[in-house]
């Protein structure tokens, strides 16, 4: 699998989810994901990118296109936060510790086709996420 | 203050004053080879800068030494803070700006060399510390070019907040919202202001939000319109959501959004009649305009 093209984005502040979500759009549309697809891949990234900035305390999201066997966008959002202590907790639709709807992560992982995520209490967490055409 | 600090200022303030009408002279002739855009400036008005600006100098190094954070350095901050807003709105880049400070290096350090010429060491100490006062003065007006422009920039996020959210009467008691760009925090609870109050000022029963310019459905722009809608209900008012393009449909299902409570349309159009149904209204084509059709 050959990575086309990388850039790191930083995650700290409303507007830089804006950019998040330019950035993965126009990368998307590139490769030649389909309106729909295009639209699930920005949709969460914008979930992550804020998670990144309100639960992680901020960070930075990997932007890369790959190639092989299929074309596709990966995406890696990772801060040093608190981290998550429970992940299947986390991933259950409606559970959030702050005010949200409690559905960015697991509805994230619905609209993907690869989701992993890591985590340490205390060290942060890693989100990556894959979308192929 | 100890004495070699005295002795060195008196050096940069003797030439200042001696030497004042030839460094200008010489800055003027260097300005025009280098920062001087005469497209963008008048000569007599950078004459008349570069005076005042020498005049201040001197003025600063008599009195408070080399700390341009002082108090004798006020007259002289005013004067860079109007060069560089000035400056920025007249088009200079930062470098074309900061340069008209930094080019008076060459005439001055010409000048403390004709003046050091025998003594090596006063002549290094002189340089130095000319060279940490106008680098300062030009950082100065790199800051103030920063903030002139970054005042603009905020006033134009504040004025674009406002301006992307009208609120407009499509009929007698029906008010349609279009949105436009992405809904944050801060544009939802301007929104939701603006929908509000104009639903009590129009006594509208019906409102039409339509998000047909919101590129982006993601949990946080749900859980606003939600928001957004029962306090509509609250008071009185009936929302209905238009502008769900097919990919925006998809994505939300696939979220796990319940919106089922929602009234929701695919196009502004099909809101707009649902809201005249349910305000007792209805359109149909009038029989004088098929009489013209057919003819």
């Amino acid at each position: 699998m050959a990575v086309i093209s990388s850039e790191t984005i930083p995650v700290t502040s409303e507007p830089d989810i804006v950019f998040v979500r330019r950035r993965v759009r126009e990368t998307a549309a590139q490769i030649g994901l389909s309106l729909v697809d295009q639209t699930k891949v920005v949709t969460a990234a914008s979930e992550l990118a804020r998670n990144t900035l309100i639960y992680g305390g901020g960070g930075a999201m990997q932007l890369e296109s790959l190639n092989g066997p299929r074309l596709g966008v990966r995406l890696t959002f990772s801060d040093n936060g608190p981290g998550i202590p429970d992940i299947q907790l986390a991933l259950r639709d409606g559970f959030t510790t702050g005010s949200g709807l409690g559905l960015g992560l697991g509805g994230t992982k619905r609209l993907v086709n690869e989701f992993a995520i890591e985590s340490k209490v205390g060290q942060g967490t890693k989100i990556i996420i894959t979308r192929w055409k | 203050m100890d004495k070699g600090l005295q002795n060195r200022q008196a050096g940069l303030s003797e030439i200042l004053t001696k030497d004042e009408s030839s460094l200008l002279a010489d800055w003027l002739k260097e300005m025009s080879g280098s920062v001087r855009r005469s497209d963008l400036i008048k000569e007599s008005e950078l004459r008349s800068e570069s005076a005042l600006f020498l005049k201040l100098l001197r003025q600063g190094v008599d009195s408070g030494g080399y700390d341009i954070d002082g108090a004798a350095w006020q007259p002289m901050r005013e004067l860079l803070a109007e060069i560089s807003r000035s400056r920025a709105q007249q088009g200079f880049t930062p470098t074309e700006t900061a340069t008209f400070v930094l080019s008076f290096k060459k005439p001055l350090f010409k000048a403390i060399r004709t003046r050091f010429e025998k003594d090596a060491d006063a002549l290094a100490t002189e340089l130095w510390s000319a060279t940490a006062l106008l680098d300062s003065l030009g950082l100065y007006t790199i800051e103030t070019y920063i903030k002139t422009r970054d005042a603009v920039i905020r006033r134009q996020q504040e004025e674009m907040l406002e301006l992307s959210t009208p609120v407009v009467k499509l009929w007698d008691g029906i008010l349609a919202l279009p949105i436009i760009g992405t809904l944050d925090s801060a544009r939802t609870q301007v929104v939701m202001e603006t929908l509000l109050e104009s639903i009590v000022k129009t006594n509208s029963k019906v409102a039409i939000i339509d998000i047909t310019g919101v590129p982006t459905v993601d949990t946080v722009v749900a859980q606003h319109l939600l928001k957004t809608v029962t306090a509509a209900r609250l008071m009185g008012a009936d929302c209905i959501i238009s502008g769900v393009r097919p990919q925006i449909a998809q994505t939300i299902v696939h979220l796990g959004i319940n919106l089922l409570d929602v009234t929701t349309k695919a196009t502004l159009s099909d809101a707009f009649r649902l809201a005249l149904q349910r305000t007792g209204l209805s359109l149909g084509r009038t029989s004088n305009h098929t009489a013209q059709k057919t003819a």
